[in-house]
């Protein structure tokens, strides 16, 4: 069955393009259905493939198929060859599973909404595209899963397209990311340039090899992190995700939580062998994720959008996932990833849930004491908020625990002191949304009371599977206080992943670790009780007295008008300038006056031109005089 | 196999259009569907060149060659792995462009066949000539059914329009046709047999001296039909007041002429002169890439923005053929025929909406996909092809245009990035305005999606956009050969020796040794032996 | 034999008259008269030449100004006729159709 593995990007393949194409004529019923279906059957071939591989001898850790070769000229090689080994295996199981949970979810979320048959024709064709990015054995077949998954996301963030904000969402979310993949390309091209090929194969042996100077390294690693910026909504191309919330939430979910924005962590991963070789690049990434952790946890501390909070939270894991992966431990940032995508989409979805039963409200002001309407929402909402905390027990604690505890050892202190400081905000905000979502006065609009009611068990179902996973998806890969050989994930990691330079700790520093991420995130969630619980008059105070500070978190720093201000009205005003000066009045200018002056001459010769015969016959025949002249004499 | 298909697939539209003439202009649909099935007819036909062309040799292939006025001048078909799928191009886009203006065209329709018909004779005929004043007549003669059909059927300022398309053009081709006149005197001089065929004109060996003033005069004439910066003002107002389907082959194929010109003729003839300029032609085409971007971005007028968006584009393409690589002229050549695809079915797009409101400002839109689905789906299928979305076929070319960029200069590489980003800012932000957002004009509510003709025009469009994307091998084989064939031409070792030992004085070229080198060195090793 | 010189001058002073006709001359009949005038003078001086050197020449030339001129007086009295008919007139000073 595992020689079957390329057959799981085909199946929501398949299914986008019966949809796509007979769409129209299906039931609803069979169209959710059959997108279902086709997510399900790749993680059922994604599971067997995984079975396949752990049964796999040691050293032939990856499958791998080529379909039929793509695009050959000269030096340039690009096949289309999908592999499976241990990090897209990972990447698969997470893709495929939590992707059939919100496919399911949403068949209850979107059941009103005229665009079903559509949004279904466009999650399926997400699937596809990452599968394709997460299976690809070279980088121009995952730049291929790369763009597709941008465009998806363009689509979905703009599925409610009718609306004007997320029109410009969408379009704006594909362009910042076309900047960072500007800089993937080059990546790409600097790397067939030296390496001469881009399956990753090829570039291990190169590096391994050591063909590259450490300056090319540097260059190249440099550059795909730029296309991983973009993706992952890292300083400083994050701003599209939080505008990217105008989508339908099972999309904010799927897209820009669980998968896409992930795609740029699993290139760092997967490329680990030039960050691991150049330790500018690693320790830029690492600054980057740590600097976008903590920038982007300080934003979320003042929104009242519920899915905004949950998008600056989705920027700033995303940035421990890179912290993890610039100090060098490529597997805890992975495991990151993989834990993440549990317990964030698990938030997404009950903030769904949420917003389903308050007939769409988002703002947080007017919510409150939902607890005890929506009991079937707020557990798993609980279970997601905890684990992203980082309590103890749950997945996120083991995940961001692994990744602090290795940046640590490798003694980058700055960027844990960021990460510590990270976690504080991050339980703070989590618990804030938590009690001014679900605990206190209730604050409702009379109208959205009179329609509450809890979510369907289409959707409910998804959130207690993906709660399950919250709490117990830690523990595949527990820290070495616990015993010496309990990290699975790390070790099925090992094939595709090489191992960090081993920095360990003594078990007494690393319980001390332990206890310090514990004790920060307690207190998160303690101040966030005392704010909004106990003295609810603290935050109107702070907000008082620090007017300034809570604008300008308010107000995201003003980064999106700083970028219009300096980037995007500068070049528009400018080419307006230029076309109006330049290209109307210069090039067109000179054609023009050209043209002008050839008719004035024009003019001025056809004065000659009377139109009465006996002119022109005098002329004829003084001209035929003078030319006998001149023959004659 | 005796059959003459150039010829057939060269004039079978001039045939028509004689036929046409002796039709009564009241019948329209009847002169429609027979101009339609005729060139569908051609299309079928030309396919015969695809499945019968060999990729295994840059030799010339169908070639026709026959005595027609002498001094040089014969009527010499023929087509390489360059041309192939520019005439395929052509012949595949004319019944589309037949079917985009079913509706558009009501006034005068048997005259705007003809003159399409004539069209399609000129510029298949400017792709499949190897004969330089057959080519000549083959281009010059494509210029006026230009001018008609922007000059009838155009908008507000047609006639604007088309003079000033008609006197860039000819100011261009007139130099040119001063230059072909020296070189076929030198030629004359130098062997004292005349001739105009093209393998005779390469095989010279210039002054690079004269080289550089032949190449300008060529040069120009191709640079203003690609169009590069700054010889482009002409298509934008051209592109703006022409019908849709004069806007369609505008776009789609007569740019090619231009690249095509420069690969087939200005290169491979004046190699000295080509890489003396070479960086300033560099430079043109990526201010080009940017300008073109740039200035698209703040179009108003949807067709403006497409046709600046040809600038941006078309300078890609040019920069890529001046890298002088494998990838890059592979690259390029694929390119062109994406190009043709994307913004030939985008103007198609164009001209749908303008059908249905008679306005192509952009504010005067808003909304349309939630009146138009259908619509909506393929013109975004259309964008994204010109965007470079892997899975369509501009991906294909513009990766493989930047890769051999990036061989040759990764400074120049690296500023040619930004297409990617400017080309997803000014068409997407185009489609948000025009597609998307709420339904400001009252019009839009009554506008009707795509009939059946109107989608069945874009089906082999979009069939093709896939295709190319996504198995690209059927297409680049065929050209490998040709490609390299030219590469060498360019950078010939021996041709560069002998023009070394040239006095700068030079007038008379000297002759490469016939192509039959080999053998003769064999016999002179069998000699010494 | 009459020397050549007798037939030349007779040809040039000919082609003068019509000339001058041509030019003095108001209304388009005569002033077509005069261009026949002028080509017969034309004709009178290749036939002298043809004789004078022997060859058929300037006698084959001269049935082809006949054709030409046969052909024009058709064409040229048509568009007189035209003219006429329209502009009812056929003084020349009142037609400058021409002008530039």
């Amino acid at each position: 069955m595992t020689e079957f593995f390329w057959l799981i990007p085909l199946f929501p393949l398949v299914s986008t393009a019966i949809l796509a194409l007979f769409g129209k004529h299906l039931p609803k019923k069979y169209v959710s259905f059959q997108a279902c279906l086709a997510v399900f059957l790749s993680f059922v071939f994604g599971v067997i493939s995984f079975i396949g591989l752990q049964n796999a001898e040691h050293g032939h850790a990856a499958l791998s198929k080529t379909l039929f070769s793509w695009i050959h000229s000269g030096n340039f090689k690009a096949d289309l060859t999908f592999q499976f080994d241990p990090l897209t295996a990972v990447m698969v199981l997470v893709v495929s599973l939590v992707g059939f949970l919100i496919h399911v979810y949403s068949i209850g979320y979107m059941s009103h909404d005229p665009g079903y048959k559509r949004f279904f024709t466009y999650m399926n064709l997400f699937t596809f595209s990452m599968l394709v990015l997460v299976m690809a054995d070279n980088l121009i077949l995952m730049f291929v899963g790369w763009e597709g998954v941008g465009l998806c996301s363009y689509l979905l963030i703009g599925f409610w397209f009718e609306k004007h904000s997320a029109a410009a969402a969408g379009k704006k979310a594909f362009i910042v990311n076309r900047i960072g993949d500007a800089g993937f390309l080059l990546g790409i091209m600097f790397i067939l340039i030296h390496v001469g090929g881009t399956e990753f194969g090829t570039i291990n042996q190169a590096v391994s090899g050591g063909i590259l100077t450490p300056a090319v390294v540097t260059l190249i690693a440099l550059l795909l992190f730029v296309g991983a910026a973009g993706k992952s909504a890292q300083i400083p191309l994050y701003v599209w995700l939080p505008d990217a919330m105008e989508g339908p939430t099972p999309v904010s979910a799927l897209i820009h939580a669980a998968t896409m924005v992930t795609a740029g962590v699993y290139m760092v991963a997967r490329m680990n062998m030039l960050y691991t070789l150049s330790g500018t690049a690693g320790n830029v990434v690492a600054v980057v994720g740590a600097l976008t952790a903590i920038f982007a946890a300080t934003m979320a501390l003042t929104q009242n959008d519920i899915k905004r909070v949950l998008a600056y939270s989705t920027i700033s894991q995303l940035g421990y996932m890179f912290i993890g992966c610039g100090v060098g431990a490529y597997a805890a940032g992975i495991f990151h990833l993989y834990t993440h995508a549990f317990f964030k989409s698990l938030l997404f979805l009950a903030a769904g849930s949420v917003m389903h039963a308050l007939s769409g409200e988002l703002n947080m002001q007017k919510m409150g004491g939902l607890r005890k309407y929506l009991p079937r929402t707020y557990y798993p909402f609980l279970i997601g908020a905890i684990a992203i905390s980082g309590i103890p027990f749950l997945s996120g604690f083991f995940s961001k625990d692994a990744i602090l505890t290795q940046a640590f050892a490798q003694g980058n202190y700055f960027v844990w002191a960021l990460g510590i400081t990270g976690a504080v905000l991050t339980a703070f905000y989590m618990f804030r949304l938590i009690f001014l979502t679900f605990h206190g006065k209730e604050r409702l609009e009379p109208e959205v009371k009179k329609h509450l009611h809890e979510s369907p068990p289409v959707m409910t179902i998804p959130l207690a599977i993906l709660a399950f996973f919250s709490i117990f998806a830690g523990y595949v890969g527990l820290p070495v206080v616990f015993g010496k050989n309990l990290d699975f994930f790390g070790k099925f990691l090992e094939p595709v992943i090489h191992a960090g330079h081993g920095h360990h700790l003594s078990i007494g520093t690393e319980w001390l670790l332990i206890l310090i991420s514990v004790g920060v995130a307690v207190l998160g969630v303690f101040i966030a009780y005392i704010f909004y619980l106990k003295k609810t008059e603290i935050p109107h105070n702070l907000v008082r007295r620090f007017p300034f500070v809570y604008k300008l978190l308010y107000n995201k720093y003003y980064i999106d008008e700083a970028y219009n201000a300096v980037i995007v009205n500068p070049l528009v005003r400018g080419s307006e300038a230029v076309y109006k000066h330049f290209d109307l009045k210069v090039i067109d200018g000179a054609i023009n006056g050209s043209a002008a002056t050839a008719g004035w001459m024009g003019k001025v010769l056809s004065t000659f031109q009377t139109g009465f015969l006996k002119d022109y016959a005098l002329i004829f025949l003084l001209g035929a005089i003078i030319l006998i002249g001149v023959v004659l004499f | 196999m005796n059959i003459p298909v150039l010829s057939i697939i060269t004039f079978l539209p001039l045939a028509c259009a004689l036929l046409l003439i002796f039709l009564p202009k009241e019948k329209t649909s009847l002169l429609k569907t027979l101009v339609l099935v005729i060139t569908v007819i051609n299309f079928i036909i030309s396919l015969t060149l695809f499945f019968n062309f060999d990729g295994g040799t840059s030799d010339p292939q169908f070639v026709e060659k026959a005595e027609w006025i002498g001094y040089g001048i014969h009527y010499h078909l023929g087509i390489d792995g360059i041309s192939l799928f520019l005439v395929l191009l052509t012949t595949f886009l004319m019944p589309l462009v037949i079917l985009s203006s079913w509706t558009y065209i009501r006034e005068r329709v048997k005259e705007y066949l003809i003159f399409m018909l004539i069209l399609q004779t000129g510029m298949i005929g400017v792709f499949v000539s190897l004969n330089l004043f057959l080519f000549y007549i083959f281009w010059e003669a494509m210029l006026i059914p230009m001018y008609f059909l922007i000059g009838i059927w155009g908008g507000k300022r047609k006639i604007y329009a088309t003079v000033k398309y008609v006197i860039f053009t000819m100011f261009g081709s007139l130099l040119m046709l001063v230059a072909l006149f020296f070189m076929y005197n030198l030629y004359y001089k130098a062997t004292g047999t005349y001739s105009f065929n093209l393998f005779d004109f390469q095989n010279m060996i210039l002054n690079p001296n004269i080289q550089i003033w032949l190449f300008l005069a060529f040069a120009l004439a191709f640079a203003i039909k690609v169009p590069m910066f700054p010889f482009h003002t002409w298509l934008p107002d051209a592109h703006v007041e022409a019908p849709t389907g004069g806007s369609v082959v505008l776009a789609a194929v007569l740019l090619k002429m231009g690249t095509y010109g420069f690969l087939r003729f200005a290169m491979p003839m004046f190699p000295d002169a080509l890489m003396k300029l070479l960086p300033y032609l560099s430079i043109l085409a990526l201010i080009g890439i940017i300008y073109g971007g740039l200035m698209a971005l703040i179009q108003k007028d949807i067709k403006s923005l497409v046709a600046y968006s040809s600038v941006s584009h078309m300078g890609l393409i040019m920069l890529a053929v001046f890298a002088l690589n494998f990838e890059g002229l592979q690259g390029a050549l694929y390119q062109m025929l994406n190009h043709g695809l994307s913004t030939g079915a985008l103007f198609i797009c164009v001209g749908i909406l303008y059908e249905r409101s008679h306005t192509r400002l952009i504010k005067d839109y808003g909304g349309v996909s939630k009146q138009m689905p259908v619509f909506a789906a393929i013109f975004l299928i259309c964008i994204l092809s010109s965007v470079g979305l892997p899975g369509l076929n501009g991906f294909v070319g513009e990766i493989l245009c930047l890769f051999g960029i990036f061989q040759a200069n990764q400074m120049f590489a690296i500023l040619a990035v930004t297409t990617v980003i400017l080309a997803a800012a000014y068409l997407l932000w185009m489609f948000q305005r025009v597609m998307h957002g709420p339904i400001t004009n009252d019009k839009i509510l009554k506008f009707p999606d795509l009939s059946a003709r109107e989608i069945i025009q874009f089906v082999p469009i979009i069939v093709m956009m896939f295709w190319m994307g996504i198995y690209p091998q059927t297409f680049l084989r065929k050209m490998d050969a040709s490609v390299t064939h030219l590469l060498d031409t360019i950078k010939k070792k021996e041709v560069i020796f002998a023009r070394s030992q040239m006095a700068p004085d030079t007038v008379l070229p000297q002759l490469l040794l016939p192509p039959d080198v080999p053998e003769i060195l064999e016999e002179e090793e069998a000699i010494i032996r | 034999m009459i020397p050549s010189s007798y037939f030349i001058v007779l040809s040039i002073v000919l082609f003068f008259l019509g000339a001058l006709g041509f030019l003095i001359k108001r209304d388009l009949i005569t002033q077509f008269m005069s261009v026949e005038i002028m080509l017969n003078a034309a004709n009178i001086a290749f036939i002298a030449f043809a004789r004078s050197a022997g060859s058929l020449d300037g006698q084959i030339i001269v049935f082809f100004v006949i054709t030409v001129a046969g052909a024009e007086a058709a064409i040229g009295l048509a568009i007189i006729l035209l003219i006429f008919k329209q502009k009812k007139t056929i003084k020349t000073e009142d037609i400058n159709l021409l002008k530039g």
